[in-house]
Order: C-alpha cells, then structure tokens, then sequence
C-alpha cells in the first residue's frame, strides 16, 4: 500500500466533492422550496457552461464579464422553468415535478444540439494552470482552484441564507408556505427567486466541470451523480448536500484509481443502495412522519 | 352520461367487456389485426412489433406505477435481464422459444423481487432513485460478465417454433402480437381479483391499506415481481425481434421512455399503457416523415434526432402541465361525446 498515493487520490476526491457539493447546494435550494427533485440540474448547469462558452469564445467577452454574463443567462432560464412548469405543478404528486424534469432534461439536451451541436467543445482557459502542492501530493490545478470557488461561492450563499432579508424571506417559505404568506412574504415571487439562485449557483457548477472535462450535450450526465450525493445526503438538508459530495468525490475517486474507470459509478450507486437501506430518508434528511 | 347498460347481476358488472358495441368493436379489433400483416409492407411490420413490445413492458410498468403507485426507473434493465435470459437459452441450450420466454420472464421477475424488497422502507422518489441505482448495477453486471458476452454482447440465431423459422417482421409478428395480447387479457383482469384491488388501495394509501388488513411487503413485492416478469418477456420477444442482445440496448433513457409512455397514455388504465406506447413509439417515426417532406433535404437530418428529443420533452412536460391523465382521459371525452350523439344540444 502506498500512502502517499492513497493521500493524493483522496485530496482529489475530496477537492472533487467541492463541485458535488457546490452542484447539490442548487440541488437542495429548489427542493425545499419547490419540493420538486431536479433531475434536469445537470442539463441546467450544461447550459450555463455552453452559454459561458458563447460569451467567452464566440462573443469574445472578457471571462470576468462572461461568467456572470452565463449565470444571469441561466437564472433568467431557471425563473422562466419555474413559472412556466412548476408552478403549474404546486400540490401535484412528486412524481409529476420529477417527470417533468425528466422532460426539461430532454429539451434542453435537444436544444443544444440544434444550437451549438453534439460535439465535444473544449471552453477557454481561464483557471492558472500552476500544480498544486500539498505536503508531497499533487493536486491537478482545475480540479484545486475549482473546490476553492466552490468552497467560496457555498460560504457565500451560506452568509446570504443567514443573514440576508430575501435568504431568511427563502428559508421560511421553504420551512412553510402557509406560515410565510401570512407573515406577508411574496411566496410566488420567492419561489422564481429560488430557482433563479439556484440555476445560477448551477451555471457556476456547470462552467467549472466545463473547464475540467470540456464541454458536450450529455455532460448533463453529471447530474446523475449529484443525484446520488442528495440522496445519500438527504433530499431537504443542506448539510448534507456538503458531507455527501465530499464523500461521494472521494468514493468515484477511489474506486477509479483503485478498482478502474468503470466501477466509478457503480461504486457511488453501490453507497447510495446501502444508505438507502439503513437510512431511507439519506444521512441527515428529516424523517418524515405520515399521518392517516 | 351512459345509457342503456341496466346490470342485474355482479358477474356482469364486473365484466370485462359489458356491451354489445365494446364487444362488437373488439371483433372489428382483431380482425384487424390478423388483416394487418397480409396488407403491410415489411417497415410497417417491424414497427408493428416493436409497438407490440413496447406496449407489453409499458403494461407491465403501469401495473407497478399506475396502480400500486411504486414508481420504477429499471424497466428496461429488467427487460436486459429477460433478453438475456431468451439470448443465453438459445444459444446455449436451443430450448423452445416459449419456455424461454416464460424462464425470461421468470428471472426479470426474481430481479425484481430482489430490487422491490427496499420497497417497504424506501418510498416515493427514494424508491425510483434506488430503482435507477439497481439498473446501472445491472448495465454494468451485463458489461462485465462473461456469461453475458461483455461489452460485445451476444448474437443469436433465429427461432424456430412449430417448424417456422422466425427470422423476418412477418413470422414474428405471429409470436408477438399474440404473446402481447394475452399478456394484456391478464393485466386487465387481475383488476377484478383481490391482488389488482388490493394494488390499487396500496396506490390510494399504502398506510390505510394496511390498516385495512393488506399485508404490505407480500402486495408490493407481488406487484415489483408482476410488473418485471411482463418487462422480461417483453424483453425476451425484443431479444427475438432484434437478434442481438448489448448492454447497452436498454439504457436508462428506455426505462424513461416506459415511465414517459404511460404517463402520456394515462397512469391507471389498460388502455392508458396501450395508447401511450403506440403514441411514443410512432412519434419519432412521424418526425421521420416530417423531416423527409421538408424542402431542406439531408442537410436538415442533423436536427432530427435533437428534434425529437425536443418532441419527447415537451410531450411529457405538456401532458403532465395540461392533461395529467393522459391519453386514455382525451379517449373517454371522445367517447362520451359520441355516447349521445347526435341528440345532443
């Protein structure tokens, strides 16, 4: 067994879970308040990085206009989702808002391809491309400086949930929607507001797995796997969506460098089966008690 | 409102077909049906099948879905399972093909068991989420046994059944569409026995229904084993129709495409999983057409396969948005309109 390797392996998982995380936070968002399990996330975030990539590369802006130039574009996407889908679904069996993201996903994949086509497209440079070292490990630059925005941006949105009029506005609605209209909260316009936040913390998601793997019409596929995280996290807590992206980073890199490529995703659903079966509800989900 | 269908007894209450019309255009139905062949061309026939499959797992997952209210994503893998099954049979072994198809049927349903046993703790999207993770554990047992050929898969020879060879659209049609409709019969009668309405109290609330005496576990499981044995014989007949048997013939996106097609038909409802299955399976075909009477010629064919994921999205979304119960609620205001016309004001 070779530590170091071992070490290496892990700080890469771990600084790939950042993304999870980063992805399962919007992940979460809109599932508290909408209620709706947003299977389409990583075709939303797949948006996001090929907007980038018009921005960047074919209007030529500078990348720090680019970036949120491509998170705008997307949470323009994501409030017109909302209106338009989901609150038409307010009170529906789930199963109804996750077809319906089953969709979207759908749509979104097929408009891709009529704009900018199936191809693989690789987005513009714009991480610094100085290895990374800790201790003797090294830590390939994309993937670092990534888990730093994506530890930045999560603080960030953490700061603004807490303390933020229109976060604590976000997290009575999505505690009660009743409760919050009577304390006179505007809950239509902070559910759109939910999911414009929500597809802008995707776009950045989706631009930082862009910048690591480039960019095609079934990087959506991502999704799948911040699927797993939520789960195994639990739907509703965003603690969880944080521990269970390091963890699930962390198993998709060991079970990549130790056992090959292919175990990658079996592995993660190999977790995700076994949480199930002990903790139904995910590791910090609330147990929810039904009544006849 | 119906007219003229007095019942004096419960036999013919709960009867499958309760008047003359239905039973009249039922005659017309199969008459149909055995017409079909001799007027088709081979294209038709080969779409004909495929609906006929397509229609007996889209059955099997309304029993799950639509009645007992289990939401599945691994249909597809346990019709993986079934073609397997029927391909390594018959390769192996050259057993008949109907014994193969009842052992696909048979090991898709044990899968099935064993996926459903979480069932009782896990509810709702947890379950349909663990139903995804149980079919890319399967997708990757197909890809990485040796049994089942690997990555290449398996190829198979022909059927031979009662001296035919079944090797072109026409003869399979044969073993198809009967194979189809018999599965149907049963689907639409175990709605008039004490597991299809202990389903349906399940779908209701599975909380009440116990309480009511059902037990839960030995319902649910009977329903995940149902729903898989229908998805491995449809998927023994594809292995048939197609003759080649890869993991990745049944991709998450057919399971998708299941849950799609019984959505838009009507969740509940025979006629619901029937009418849904011919619809999504004839609607890329019509894209099809469309796109080859359009003026733009090849340099159109990019778009198409975009295209039609486009038309698979917004048929779902558009349903779920404007009609959730789907195509068999447009079927029955059509014919309630009909009922009394054309004394209507």
């Amino acid at each position: 067994m070779d530590w170091g390797y071992l070490w290496e392996i892990s700080l890469t998982g771990v600084a790939g879970g950042g993304l999870y995380a980063l992805s399962a936070l919007a992940f979460v968002l809109i599932y508290k308040a909408t209620r709706i399990v947003n299977i389409a996330l990583g075709e939303i975030m797949m948006i996001g990085a090929y907007l980038f990539f018009s921005f960047a590369s074919m209007a030529s802006l500078p990348i720090w206009l680019a970036i949120p130039a491509a998170m705008i574009g997307t949470g323009l996407l994501g409030a017109l989702i909302e209106r338009t889908m989901v609150r038409p679904l307010l009170g529906e069996p789930p199963i109804s808002g996750f077809m319906v993201m089953v969709g979207l996903s759908s749509i979104l994949i097929g408009v891709v391809e009529v704009i900018w086509s199936a191809d693989q497209r690789r987005l513009p440079e714009f991480l610094p491309m100085k290895p990374i070292m800790i201790g003797e490990a090294f830590l390939a630059p994309k993937v670092a400086w990534s888990a730093v925005a994506a530890l930045v941006l999560i603080g960030l949105s953490l700061l603004l949930f807490r303390f933020w009029r229109g976060g604590v506005a976000l997290r009575a609605t999505a505690s009660d929607n009743g409760a919050a209209y009577m304390m006179g909260i505007n809950v239509p316009k902070v559910l759109s507001a939910t999911w414009f936040v929500a597809a802008m913390i995707a776009a950045v998601a989706g631009i930082m797995v862009g910048a690591i793997g480039g960019i095609s019409s079934s990087m959506g596929l991502f999704g799948l796997s911040v699927l797993v995280v939520v789960i195994v996290g639990g739907l509703d807590s965003i603690a969880g969506a944080l521990v269970g992206g390091v963890l699930i980073g962390l198993v998709e890199a060991l079970a990549g460098a130790f056992l090959g490529g292919e175990y990658k995703l079996v592995a993660t659903f190999i977790v995700l089966v076994v949480v199930l079966l002990i903790r139904p509800y995910g590791l910090f989900g609330t147990h929810e008690i039904e009544r006849l | 409102m119906r007219i003229g269908t007095l019942k004096e007894s419960y036999v013919a209450d709960a009867a499958l077909f309760d008047s003359v019309t239905q039973k009249v255009w039922l005659a017309i139905g199969c008459a149909l049906l055995v017409g079909f062949p001799f007027v088709a061309n081979d294209y038709a026939l080969y779409l004909a099948c495929l609906v006929g499959i397509n229609i007996a797992s889209a059955t099997g997952l309304n029993l799950l879905t639509g009645y007992t209210g289990l939401v599945s994503l691994g249909q597809a893998a346990f019709m993986g399972l079934g073609a397997y099954t029927v391909a390594i049979l018959q390769i192996r072994y050259g057993t008949p093909p109907l014994l193969n198809l009842l052992a696909g049927g048979f090991v898709a349903m044990l899968g099935g068991l064993l996926v459903g046993i979480p069932s009782l703790r896990v509810k709702g999207l947890y379950l349909a989420i663990a139903t995804i993770a149980a079919s890319f554990i399967l997708h990757f047992l197909f890809a990485n046994l040796t049994l089942t050929g690997g990555t290449g898969g398996l190829s198979m020879s022909p059927a031979r059944i009662f001296g035919f060879t079944l090797d072109a659209s026409f003869r399979l049609y044969w073993l198809i569409v009967p194979v189809m409709l018999l599965m149907l019969l049963g689907a639409a009668n175990l709605f008039r026995t004490r597991i299809g309405r202990a389903f349906i109290a399940i779908r209701d609330r599975d909380i009440s229904a116990e309480v009511l005496g059902i037990p839960l576990l030995r319902y649910k499981l009977l329903s995940f084993g149902l729903s898989s044995f229908y998805a491995g014989v449809a998927g023994g007949l594809w292995a048939y129709l197609f003759r080649v048997v890869t993991p990745e013939s049944f991709p998450l996106q057919m399971s998708i495409f299941f849950l799609a097609a019984i959505i838009v038909g009507g969740m509940g409802s025979i006629l619901g999983g029937i009418l849904g299955a011919v619809f999504m399976t004839m609607v890329p075909e019509v894209l099809k057409w469309i796109f080859d009477l359009l003026p733009g010629g090849p340099s159109l064919t990019v778009f198409l396969s975009p295209v039609r994921l486009i038309v698979f999205g917004l048929l779902i979304v558009g349903f779920l948005v404007f009609e959730p119960l789907g195509l068999a609620e447009v079927w029955r205001r059509i014919r309630r309109f009909f009922h009394l016309w054309p004394f209507r004001n």
